[in-house]
Order: structure tokens, then C-alpha cells, then sequence
């Protein structure tokens, strides 16, 4: 059975019908994939997942369990923990606030001061920067906060929204190097992403979202290689 | 950080226009002439003239601000044309004043006033002189005063301000402490029949001198060494000892101040429970909340019906069986509330809250419940509460119910702000989306707050009642809401020691200013601006919100840590 599922996925904004019958399997352990143009569905897609948008139709389901039904609350306490577009972190709060409220729903003080530890040992920059407020980290750094809060709630499966958005090259190598890193460690991730070269790159299997319907699928490496993904994506 | 500071023609003209402004106004509101008689230093100074003589030296004193080290001289100079514009404009007002008659349009432009211009000169001429070169000198003085080194200039100003305070004060301690033995000898030391005594003046002074030197010297020792050396557990004998103490001067505080502080005190501290709860509602969740009154009327209201034995009597229970159901249902009225504004964010959410208020209080009025609660003329008799042979019945000892309806709720507060509830709060506040994402309960957190935040007015309401001993409907106008909103602002939003200071200078100091009269709520209003100017972030800030209103952002909170490097927009 694979851990996340998503099943004739139908989302609206009101009228909008944003996502049209979206179908997408993530195993234990992978790294999959979503790439697409602006506005193809993908953060839709992830807010579906987090119970934050219900779908009018269809199923999301975790190791077979429906999570249509909870609240985007409960989802969290479920282990589906979201990267949002955009970093979204506590601005006013210290780094190190950010990081403990990522943790919000545990109870066992060790094992949150070792994930600290950990945390701290994947971003040194976010160990420096522990006591300075989240809104005065650079671009960069604040990416690393928010990655690092998602990782803290000791996620099953790890939802992320663009990481490389704005974001220098070097800066991005060091995320998607991460990313690699975190999957090694056993952490299944589903990522969206623009640069959809990079995606591929990282990536076991990849899904093509264009305007809320899924077009291509398959492994990353044959869809890095696709004629039709090349040209729209890759820059020929 | 070679900025060079230099003050122009411009800005101290600008700034002398800005004090004769100043001066103009206390003069036509008739504030100078209704203070005239009021002696701050006895025979020497009036209120009046005081009023007259301050905004020179203010002028005098920012435009000194505006120069740094190097340009000292040309900074008291600056000054200097200041306060000159400012005395001239005040003398075109006495020479315009004496040519033609100005009250058709400013009633207090009397002849009393020009007469109080005048300065005692005879000649029309040598009063303006005296006037302008006044301002000048006022103002340059004022600069000098910024010049001067800070140790001395704090010194200076935190003196001249005890003999301020003392001064205006007079009347005030005479009419609350006159009864008392103790204050007799302290009003013949101080005071003439008049205003401050020479002697008075200069043990004032000395006074503020030593307290201003006294707080510069606590504040340069480092604190947190003498706490770490000490160990746990004489730390925890100081927390007890000073608990106890702090226990037996809040039970001797009300019979040595007497009947009138107490009141005022007790009058502070409804507010002050009011103010930790909207605090929790507002400082802590971040839910703008303009109808909190609704919830001290609903205390008030059910403590008045459950225990009152006048016309509208129903059980007549006692004061302590009616409390709990008060808080309770003044609780389930913030769940109600809560529920349907639990979509709503800022602006819409506070006008739904006060439109709450405004339906609690048209229903207290009604006809339709008026057979229950009595409409206009609301309940009354209601009794004191009581403990044995002891009755809570003067201000004394209502103080007393205060006091530990204070300790509840601030405890309460305490430990809700460090509990995980406080963290989803926190949360909450600062971003509603983020905070479901970090697996918060949104409904839960929420109505935690409006619950709590509820609780604690009704609280605040059934004492009120059994205080006033009657309950009215005009007692629960929005203007309450306002206040308490105001005065957790005041303190600084978020903190609880914050409450205390604000409630203290919102709702005390404007029962002190009762002397006063008309020009009280110009004075509070004036005072409310220039603290919002001066302290933005509130008297006692909470750290989060004071990181949103520092301009530079990058507050580092931990003194230990180096500061932070500069200008990193990308690593
Ligand atoms: N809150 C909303 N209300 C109405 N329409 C919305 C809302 N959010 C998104 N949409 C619409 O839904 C569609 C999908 O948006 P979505 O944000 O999922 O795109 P995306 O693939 O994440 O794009 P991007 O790469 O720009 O982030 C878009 O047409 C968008 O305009
Ligand atoms: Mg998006």
C-alpha cells in the first residue's frame, strides 16, 4: 500500500475548478515530483493534502486511511506536515521559537531537543541565528527555517512548495542537497517545483500537472528525458 | 555614522512656531487663567504661569536635540531663536489682546489674561520685551539642560518634575490624607498655605535628584549575576518572604490611605482585572475584541439578580454563592460569542465584537427584561459579601476582594501564557494559517481565549456590583471597552505587568486630575498622545510585540549573543 494516494482528486475555489480528477501514489521512502507551469494546480494539490481545501470529489488517503474527513489540524497530527509556498514563518517569533512551535503537538522534551540538535546540524546557519527574529533572516535562511519547523513536527511524509522560489543558485544547491540528504535519512518527500530540471534531478518519480489535470508520469529520469518535458520545462 | 547634525534656520523657527502654538492654545482654552491662583511654589510660581513657561524651555530642549557634541554652541543659539519666536508670538497675543477686544471669538481672551501677560510690568512695551527675551532664556536654559551631561540632565529634569508633581499634588493629598495623623506634619513641612514652601521645594528636589541617580546606578550593574549566584533554594526563601510581605502591605495598604485612595484603588483595580483578560483575548490570541464590556455587564447583571433583596429580589442568595455563576455564565457568553466569529479576522472581527457590546447593553436597557433587571433604573441593593462577622463593606475592605481577584486572574494568565494553550496563542497571533499548520486547533484556541478573556470581566463585573451596591446600564457603555483596550496598550500589549501601569495611569490618574475639572480629559487626552509618541511599544512591553514596533527589526534578545552582522540579505 503507499503511504500517500490521491485519488480522482476534484478541488474548487468556489467556482474554479482548480484540480480535475488528480491521481498520484507516493511510496515509503521516495521522492516524487510535481512540476507544472503557475497556476497548473500544484499548491492546490498540496493544500488538498493538508485538509486546508476539502476536495468535492475523490480520495486522499495515508497508508490506506481516508484523510478527507479531518481537519487540516488533524492531518498535521497525522504526520503530513507541509513546506508552504512562500516560507511562511513565524516573522516576529526567534528562529528558535519558529523551530519549537514545528514541534507544537509532541509531548517528549528529549526527542524534541535531539531533533533540535539535528535540525541545527542539517542548517549550522539556523544554530547562529537561533535567537534572532525569524522576519530578519535572508531569503535563504528563512527557507532553512521553514524546512526545519516542518522536520521538527517529525513529519511521515514531507509536503514542499517551491523551495528553490527566489532563491540564488547556490542557495538552491544547498536546499535540494538537503532535500537528498533528508531522503537518504528515510524521509519520503513530495516536492513541487517549478524548476522542474532540479525536481527531475533529485527526484525517484515525477507527475506533469497542467491546468489541474495530470499529463505525464512516470520516472524522473525518463521524464527528464521526455521530448514534450524538455521543450515545455526544461528549456528544450 | 559621521552624520553630521546640524540644526537650520528653518527647524528652529519651525519648532518656535510649533511652542507659541503651544502657548497660544493653554492661553485661549483658558487654562492660564483658571490656574492663575493655583500656587505651585508658594507667593513665586502659579500653575498658570508655569504653563506659560514650559513650552520655551520644551523648544529650547529639542531643538538642543537636534545638534550633536561639535555644535553645542550653535545648538543653544538655535535654541535661543526658539524660544524668542515662541515669547513673540505670546506677545503679539497680549498686544493684539490689549488693542482690540478678542472675545468675540476667544472667550478667554480676557483682560485677567492680558493682565496675567503683563508680568506685573506697567508699560505695554516692556512687557513684550520681557516677554520674548523670557522665551529666549526659557528656552535656552532648556537647551542647556539637554547639553549637559546625561547623569546631570536627568537629574535636573527628574527634580524639576518632583517639584511639579508635589506642587499640583497639594490640594489632592490634603483632601485624601487631611483626616490622617500621620500626614498633618508632612503637609506643614511641605507646604505654605499656598503652594510648595522654599523648604519643600528644595527637599523635592532633592528627592528626585536622588531618585534619578539612583536609577541610573541600579540600572548600570548587571543584573542577572546576583540571582544566578544565589542558590535554588535561597531563592526560593526570597520568593516566600517576599510574598509574605507583599501580603501584609496589601492588608494594611487600604486603612493607612482611608476611604478615598481605596476607592480609587479599588476603581484601578476592576480594570485591572478587566485589563488581563482582554489581554489574554487581544495580547496573547491576537482577537480584537471591542465589546469585552458586554461580559463585566453580564457579571455584574447576574451577581445583581441572584443576590439583590430590594424590589427585584429573586434568591437572594449570598455574594460568594452568586460569584461562580457569574464567571460561568459570563464564560459560556464568550463561548456564544466566540462561535459565530470564529471565520473572522481583524477589522471584521472587532466590529462584530462591538456590536456584541452594543446588544448586551440595548437588552439591560429593554422593556422586556426590565421585570428581571429593571431597565433604566437597574438593580439595586445589592449586598456586601461576608465572612463571618466580616463584612466587605467599606472601600477598605472591598479592597481586599479586589486585591485577590487581581491575584487569581493574574495567575491564572501566568500559567495559561507558559502552558501549551499560551503557545498556540502565540501562534495564533502571529499567523492564524501558519499556526493550523503547526497541528494548532484553531475553534479550541480561540474559544480558550474568548472563554477566558470572558471569565475574567464577569469576575470583574460581580465585584463591581457589590462595590457600587447597585448595578446601572449606563455603567457598560462601549466608552469601558475603549478604556480597557486603551490602558492594556498603554502597559504594552501582551503583558501582564503592563496592565497594572496602564490601568494606573488610565483610570487612576484621571481620578486624581478630578481638581481639574474641564481640562482633565484635554490633559489625559494630551498625556495618552505624548505617551504614544514617546513609548510606542507600551510602559512595560512584552518582547514579540516589542519587536514589531522597533524600527530596525533586528532585536536580539538574548544580551549574550553577539549582535548580528549587518545588512545580510542573501547568505
Ligand atoms: N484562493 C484562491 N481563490 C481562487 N482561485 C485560486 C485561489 N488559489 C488559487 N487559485 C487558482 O487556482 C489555480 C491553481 O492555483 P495554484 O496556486 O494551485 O497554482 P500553482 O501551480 O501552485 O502555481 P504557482 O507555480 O504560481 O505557485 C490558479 O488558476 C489560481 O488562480
Ligand atoms: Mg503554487
Amino acid at each position: 500500500m503507499a503511504l500517500l494516494e490521491l485519488e480522482n482528486v476534484h478541488s474548487y475555489y468556489g467556482n474554479i475548478h482548480a484540480l480535475k480528477g488528480i491521481s498520484l501514489t507516493v511510496e515509503q521512502g521516495e521522492i516524487v515530483t510535481l512540476i507544472g507551469a503557475n497556476g497548473a494546480g500544484k499548491s492546490t494539490t498540496l493544500k488538498t493534502i493538508s485538509g486546508i481545501i476539502d476536495p468535492r470529489k475523490g480520495s486522499v488517503r495515508l497508508e490506506g486511511e481516508d484523510l478527507v474527513a479531518y481537519r487540516a489540524h488533524e492531518v498535521v497530527s497525522k504526520g503530513v506536515i507541509q513546506v508552504p509556498e512562500g516560507r511562511r514563518i513565524f516573522t516576529r517569533l526567534t528562529v528558535r521559537e519558529n523551530l519549537e512551535m514545528g514541534a507544537f503537538l509532541r509531548n517528549d522534551t528529549q526527542e524534541i531537543k535531539k531533533d533540535l540538535e539535528w535540525v541545527f546540524s542539517l542548517f549550522p546557519r539556523l544554530e547562529e541565528r537561533q535567537n534572532q527574529v525569524g522576519g530578519t533572516l535572508s531569503g535563504g535562511e528563512q527557507q532553512m527555517l521553514a524546512t526545519g519547523r516542518a522536520l521538527m513536527a517529525r513529519p511521515r511524509i514531507l509536503l514542499m512548495d517551491e523551495p528553490s522560489m527566489g532563491l540564488a543558485p547556490v542557495l538552491v544547491d544547498l536546499i535540494f542537497d538537503t532535500i537528498k540528504d533528508l531522503n537518504e535519512q528515510g524521509m519520503t518527500i513530495l516536492l513541487v517545483e517549478q524548476n522542474a530540471l532540479l525536481a527531475l534531478d533529485v527526484a525517484d518519480r515525477g507527475y506533469v500537472l497542467e491546468t489541474g489535470m495530470i499529463t505525464l508520469a512516470g520516472d524522473a529520469k525518463e521524464l527528464a528525458a521526455n521530448p514534450q518535458v524538455k521543450e515545455a520545462y526544461l528549456g528544450g | 555614522m559621521t552624520q553630521e547634525k546640524k540644526p537650520t534656520w528653518k527647524d528652529a523657527i519651525q519648532l518656535g512656531v510649533i511652542g507659541g502654538v503651544l502657548v497660544l492654545f493653554v492661553s485661549l482654552v483658558g487654562m492660564v487663567q483658571a490656574f492663575d491662583g493655583r500656587y505651585i511654589i508658594s507667593e513665586t510660581l502659579t500653575l498658570g504661569q508655569l504653563l506659560l513657561f514650559l513650552p520655551p524651555l520644551i523648544v529650547g530642549y529639542i531643538s538642543a536635540t537636534r545638534t550633536d557634541a561639535q555644535h553645542r554652541v550653535s545648538g543653544i543659539l538655535f535654541g535661543s531663536v526658539s524660544g524668542l519666536v515662541t515669547g513673540a508670538i505670546l506677545a503679539a497675543l497680549l498686544l493684539l489682546g490689549s488693542a482690540i477686544n478678542l472675545r468675540a471669538m476667544f472667550i478667554n481672551a480676557s483682560p485677567e489674561l492680558m493682565d496675567i501677560l503683563m508680568f506685573g510690568q506697567e508699560t505695554l512695551a516692556v512687557a513684550t520685551a520681557v516677554l520674548v527675551i523670557g522665551g529666549a532664556l526659557l528656552s535656552v536654559l532648556g537647551a542647556v539642560i539637554r547639553l549637559s551631561p546625561p547623569l546631570i540632565r536627568s537629574a535636573i529634569l527628574s527634580g524639576v518634575s518632583a517639584v511639579i508633581i508635589m506642587g499640583i499634588m497639594q490640594e489632592l493629598l490634603k483632601i485624601t490624607f487631611g483626616g490622617r495623623d500621620w500626614y498633618m506634619p508632612i503637609d506643614d513641612f511641605l507646604y505654605e498655605q499656598k503652594g510648595l514652601s522654599w523648604m519643600g521645594v528644595v527637599v523635592t528636589f532633592l528627592l528626585g535628584v536622588a531618585i534619578s541617580l539612583w536609577r541610573a546606578r541600579s540600572a548600570s550593574r548587571p543584573k542577572k549575576t546576583v540571582v544566578k549566584t544565589r542558590s535554588r533554594e535561597r531563592q526560593r526563601y526570597v520568593q516566600i518572604g517576599s510574598f509574605v510581605l507583599g501580603a501584609i502591605l496589601l492588608l494594611i495598604l487600604p486603612q493607612f490611605l482611608g476611604p478615598y485612595p481605596s476607592e480609587i484603588l479599588n476603581t484601578v483595580g476592576i480594570y485591572v482585572i478587566m485589563g488581563i483578560g482582554l489581554n489574554i483575548v487581544v495580547g496573547y490570541a491576537g482577537l480584537l475584541d471591542l465589546g469585552y464590556v458586554a461580559f463585566f455587564a453580564i457579571g455584574a447583571y447576574v451577581v445583581g439578580v441572584l443576590t439583590t433583596t430590594g424590589s427585584l429580589a429573586t434568591v437572594m442568595w449570598s455574594w460568594w454563592l452568586a460569584l461562580p455563576f457569574a464567571v460561568l455564565v459570563s464564560l459560556l457568553a464568550g463561548v456564544i460569542l466566540g462561535i459565530p466569529v470564529l471565520k473572522m479576522r481583524g477589522d471584521y472581527l472587532a466590529i462584530v465584537t462591538l456590536g456584541f457590546g452594543e446588544i448586551i447593553r440595548v437588552v439591560a436597557l429593554s422593556n422586556w427584561l426590565k421585570p428581571y433587571i429593571g431597565g433604566a433604573q437597574g438593580i439595586l441593593q445589592v449586598p456586601k459579601p461576608q465572612i463571618g462577622d466580616f463584612v466587605f463593606k467599606d472601600p477598605e475592605q472591598i479592597f481586599y476582594l479586589v486585591a485577590i481577584g487581581i491575584g487569581i486572574v493574574a495567575f491564572v494568565a501566568f500559567r495559561l501564557r507558559d502552558a501549551r494553550v499560551g503557545r498556540a496563542w502565540k501562534a495564533l497571533r502571529e499567523d492564524e494559517d501558519v499556526a493550523e499548520a503547526m497541528g494548532i486547533n484553531l475553534v479550541n484556541t480561540k474559544l480558550l481565549a474568548f472563554a477566558t478573556g470572558a471569565a475574567f470581566a464577569g469576575l470583574s463585573g460581580a465585584i463591581f456590583a457589590t462595590k457600587l451596591g447597585s448595578i446601572f446600564p449606563h455603567s457598560f457603555n462601549l466608552i469601558v471597552s475603549i478604556n480597557v483596550l486603551s490602558l492594556i496598550i498603554v502597559g504594552g500589549i501582551g503583558s501582564i505587568p503592563g496592565v497594572l501601569v496602564g490601568a494606573f495611569m488610565l483610570v487612576g490618574l484621571p481620578e486624581l486630575l478630578r481638581e481639574f475639572a474641564d481640562y482633565r480629559m484635554l490633559m489625559y487626552g494630551a498625556l495618552l498622545v505624548v505617551m504614544m509618541l514617546v513609548k510606542p511599544e507600551g510602559f512595560i512591553p512584552e518582547k514579540t510585540h516589542k519587536a514589531e514596533l522597533t524600527d530596525r527589526g533586528d532585536v536580539d534578545f538574548d544580551s549574550e549573543i553577539e549582535p548580528i552582522a549587518p545588512a545580510i540579505t542573501e547568505i
